[in-house]
């Protein structure tokens, strides 16, 4: 499949990789959620995160150690851009908040799994490529935009009322960084009225390939 | 005409938004997974205890929230539809207010399906009334409803019952979301007041700050 008909080249190029070679569970859907990002759009990855956690009978410590897999990701990419994305002004502050959101994202998310007896999972290995200051905002977007869909494709397959609660405050400030990146690419911030914009055929045909 | 006594500004809206961030933050979000340290997030809007009881008023179960969350809507729509006639904006802001506008029109929307659909019976559209007095004073106020919506919406997720209702409810919480980074930028004020954990409000502290604004 050429890129043209990627809806976001940039996500198909990430990488995702252990040491080990032994990708966890989290690994998997986190490259399957980017997969389906960059073939079909941002929006497909909340109900594909949605189905395979309902497909795997996903329990809240599965479900935060994705959510964890998925911030470890987004951590690693903002403290790399600090320097590796060489953000001036406005952006810089940006970036520099951002990264701190994160890095307390991660740590809250291992901390709960723990507190509900769970194991963490450890940080994979990420490759972002970017060259440039463009590029970095390119898949920045992407990777908000893809992080308020994983989540929100994830929340109603949470049991726990507290977990839910928890996690809807950390989508709602995905949503607001997601925002704010879009103010420093120029697209729209709020694209469409629902994050994602569900159209229950347009949706199934687009997942079942992942899960048949 | 309603007055804005308290409602605008920052400090208002910490008020009800409590600020939080650090091990702040970190320590809310483990109270809210199961910690009994008596650290404590606003207890009352997390569901465990209250279950739907403030949401009463507007009906039961998910009725009731969905029919709250409608009401909020409703007054969102209205108030962008005023600041848009109003004249006050123009150019790109004129093209974001217009934009959110539409948005909370299509949470109406389908807030409005999503109750007929469970068999209740819609909240109406109440009368309301907004203060226009400057550009900087109507974007504080947006910038308020909105921060409020989204923790509105927060403080609500873990009552709801039906998984659907609940995807619907997250899918425009973020969206609430994103309108409040965005008039928080364009207020010079921090995109994310409460830090890295957004805060929860609850029925109460929602209903006391758009009650001036509700006029019939």
């Amino acid at each position: 499949m050429s890129n043209e008909q990627l809806a976001h080249p940039e996500l198909a190029a990430v990488q995702i990789d252990e040491d080990s070679g032994d990708l966890s569970r989290s690994d998997v859907l986190l490259k399957g959620a980017l997969a389906v990002g960059a073939i079909y759009g941002t929006s497909m990855v909340g109900p594909y995160v949605r189905r395979a956690l309902a497909a795997s009978g996903g329990s809240d410590v599965d479900i935060l150690n994705f959510a964890l897999t998925l911030e470890y990701l987004e951590a690693k990419f903002y403290a790399e851009a600090k320097m590796r994305a060489k953000p001036s002004g406005e952006l810089k502050g940006l970036v520099d908040l951002i990264a701190s959101d994160e890095q307390q994202h991660v740590e809250a998310l291992a901390a709960t799994v723990k507190k509900l007896g769970g194991k963490p999972v450890m940080e994979p290995k990420f490759d972002f490529p970017y060259s440039n200051t463009a590029g970095f905002l390119k898949l920045a977007q992407t990777f908000e935009d893809t992080g308020v869909s994983a989540y929100n494709g994830a929340g109603p397959m949470i049991k726990s009322k507290e977990v839910l609660a928890a996690a809807g405050g950390i989508v709602q400030v995905e949503a607001r960084h997601a925002a704010a990146i879009r103010l420093q690419t120029g697209a729209e911030p709020a694209p469409v009225a629902f994050d994602p914009p569900l159209d229950e055929k347009q949706v199934l045909k687009a997942v079942e390939p992942f899960l048949a | 005409m309603a007055e804005i006594k308290d409602l605008a500004g920052p400090q208002s809206r910490r008020r009800f938004l409590a600020v939080g961030g650090g091990s702040a933050g970190l320590a809310a979000f483990l109270a809210a997974c199961g910690d009994d340290s008596g650290t404590t997030m606003t207890t009352d809007s997390m569901g465990s205890g209250g279950g739907t009881s403030e949401t009463a008023q507007f009906g039961k179960g998910d009725v009731g929230i969905l029919n709250y969350a409608l009401t909020l809507e409703y007054l969102e729509t209205a108030f962008y539809a005023d600041v848009v006639k109003s004249g006050l904006f123009k150019g790109a802001d004129l093209e974001t207010i217009r934009k959110f506008g539409q948005e909370e029109a299509e949470h109406v929307q389908a807030l409005t399906q999503a109750v007929k659909s469970l068999g209740g019976k819609p909240a109406p559209e109440p009368k309301a009334e907004f203060p226009l007095k400057s550009a900087k004073s109507v974007l504080e106020l947006a910038g308020t409803v909105e921060n409020l919506g989204a923790a509105a919406y927060l403080g609500q997720a873990a009552n709801i019952q039906s998984p659907e209702v609940l995807a619907s409810a997250l899918a425009i919480h973020s969206v609430e979301g994103r309108h409040a980074a965005v008039l928080n930028t364009l207020l010079g004020e921090s995109i994310t007041p409460d830090g890295a954990f957004a805060k929860p409000a609850d029925v109460k502290t929602v209903l006391k700050s758009v009650e001036p604004f509700i006029v019939g």
